[in-house]
């Protein structure tokens, strides 16, 4: 029984909440690791791409809202994902048209790439700010929970109870959607098959007669489309503060290079080490332990590894113990 | 009027001219090869044939019409094929997809020619959902090959095809290499074994520092004792 009480405390401050962020980390990271495989750079703007699209979410569920609109047990964000996703998808185009091109054309190095794209960051971070404020946002509706503590505990019989918030299986369930249907994307249509050996060797792919600007739209537009997915699904489970979507950047990234930058599935896999890490090394285990070892053995302190103040440190840590040992990453992507 | 001809070519990188009023012909069914000391600008001579040399002078024809002007995918469409010396292949991506990859210009079903490339190189089809970076050197000139085939070009263009493989595979690729031309493609080819690769031309090519030196058949450039003693190694 205090086994079972000991996973249940896990489960419900460590398990859940690193699954839902795992999923947001891995959108993300899959943003930034089609970029770089197909463009070559890093993108910097993601984060705030991810503000943008998500602001933008966030204005058409209040539109929603006060036509009286809504989904039932479900968020009504849901209902103006498309219309984010849309106008994500405009704004990365013009960025593309507007700044990147000029620099694939003149062949400039990654990092002048790089550079351009910390500046379109500062552009769009201003942008989202002078629409929505700096404030946080709640956009939440719907029904709130779909396991709640004392439910659970009552079906349980045990004293810890575990509470699913509808937002987080709705986190996972769009992200394994939204995976499977880019996976599918890019190993069996003619499209996506391009794609990927356009990234595997441009001048082949040139010669093959595929054409670069149509695979740079695409990519933008499935970059765009994961950012407003991921940036929509985060603001859900936690809140909406385009700061906090600029500090995302560095778990984004993490998880992109600990799976191997340029690696769909590794950018997945490494949204999910990079998560539970986090929640991991930040969680006091005071509370489990109790329940695991004998009285006599109990932890004065809290056991916590690293104060939450420190999560991004984590993030951090892995990045650089991963660029140091393996830079390629898990699945061998690209070398940065 | 021969199938392919490249009329007195003279261009470079800018700056100086690699190549000085080179001419290269080859006709359906033909082996032309290219070979000659290390830069003497074979590879170039290729690349003009393919339009990635700007040429100051001369002209490229095939079948009659004047190609000189359009950009590599355009001669793709116009029939060429084009086997590049290094990356040839996309390594990420398997056989089969190799092959999609080249017939990507096309809308209409490549379905036979896939069964076509894989009669020519049976080991493909067997490999066919392996990524083509996991395969032996040899392998991955036949992928290289069956992908420039998959837009069944009349003309078929080959930078250095045997560069890095054993003797015995270097045999295979030429016999292959006879099968593809025996099917009425023109083929034309740089070549550093230039022994094994005249033996087999019905074309062949000398260039010294961008000009025609010799020009023969394969068989009659082997048997010329200048060509042999100077080029050859005896």
């Amino acid at each position: 029984m205090d086994v079972l009480n000991a996973l249940a405390l896990l489960a419900n401050f460590v398990i859940v909440p690193a699954l839902a962020y795992g999923a947001q980390l891995a959108l993300g990271a899959l943003g930034v690791t089609l970029i770089y495989a197909v463009l070559r750079f890093s993108n910097f703007a993601h984060g705030d791409l991810m503000a943008f699209g998500t602001m933008v979410v966030i204005l058409v569920t209040w539109g929603l809202q006060s036509l009286g609109a809504s989904l039932g047990p479900l968020p009504t964000a849901l209902l103006a994902l498309p219309f984010g996703i849309l106008v994500a998808v405009f704004l990365a185009l013009l960025t593309d048209r507007w700044v990147y091109r000029f620099y694939r054309r003149q062949r400039s190095a990654g990092v002048v790439l790089v550079m351009a794209s910390v500046g379109v960051m500062f552009v769009y971070n201003a942008l989202v700010r002078f629409v929505i404020g700096t404030d946080e946002q709640r956009f939440e509706d719907g029904a709130r929970f779909m396991i709640r503590v004392n439910d659970f505990k009552a079906w349980t019989g045990l004293d810890q109870g575990v509470a699913v918030r509808g937002s987080q299986v709705l986190t996972l369930a769009v992200m394994i959607v939204t995976v499977a249907a880019l996976f599918w994307f890019l190993q069996k249509t003619r499209t996506g098959k391009a794609m990927r050996a356009y990234s595997d060797n441009e001048d082949l792919a040139l010669l093959s007669g595929i054409s670069p600007d149509r695979v740079v739209t695409i990519t933008w537009i499935l970059a765009a489309a994961l950012a407003t997915i991921a940036g929509t699904l985060y603001g859900l489970d936690k809140s909406f503060r385009p700061f906090t979507y600029f500090q995302l950047l560095l778990p984004i990234f993490a998880a992109a290079i600990v799976g191997g930058i340029g690696n769909p599935l590794g950018a997945v896999a490494g949204g999910f080490v990079i998560a539970f890490s986090e929640v991991m090394l930040t969680y006091a285990y005071k509370g489990v332990l109790a329940y695991v070892l004998p009285a006599s053995w109990q932890p004065a302190g809290l056991v916590q590894m690293l104060g939450t103040d420190y999560k991004f440190a984590v993030s951090f840590i892995i990045l650089v113990i991963v660029l140091l040992i393996r830079p390629t990453g898990i699945f061998r992507g690209k070398v940065l | 009027m021969t199938f392919l001809t490249g009329e007195a070519m003279t261009g470079g990188y800018g700056g100086a001219d690699i190549l000085h009023a080179c001419t290269i012909t080859v006709d359906r069914g033909e082996i032309a090869v290219v070979v000659g000391p290390n830069g003497a600008g074979k590879s170039t001579a290729m690349k003009a044939v393919f339009g990635m040399l700007p040429l100051r002078s001369g002209r490229v024809l095939l079948d009659g019409r004047d190609i000189t002007g359009l950009t590599p995918q355009e001669r793709v469409r116009a029939g060429m094929g084009f086997v590049p010396q290094t990356s040839n292949v996309f390594v990420s991506l398997t056989v089969e997809e190799n092959l999609e990859m080249g017939a990507y210009i096309r809308e209409d079903d490549f379905s036979g020619t896939m069964e076509q490339v894989y009669a020519l190189f049976p080991i493909l089809r067997q490999k066919r959902r392996q990524p083509a970076g996991e395969l032996s050197g040899g392998q991955r000139q036949q992928v290289a090959v069956g992908r420039a085939l998959m837009t069944e070009p009349r003309l078929l263009m080959l930078d250095e095809p045997t560069a890095g493989v054993s003797p015995i595979v270097m045999d295979e690729l030429f016999d292959k290499i006879l099968d593809v031309a025996a099917t009425g493609i023109a083929i034309l080819m740089v070549e550093q074994n230039a022994r094994q690769a005249l033996a087999i031309a019905d074309r062949g090519y000398v260039l010294v520092q961008g000009r025609n030196r010799y020009t023969d058949t394969g068989e009659a450039l082997l048997a010329d004792p200048e060509v042999r003693r100077a080029f050859l190694g005896g």
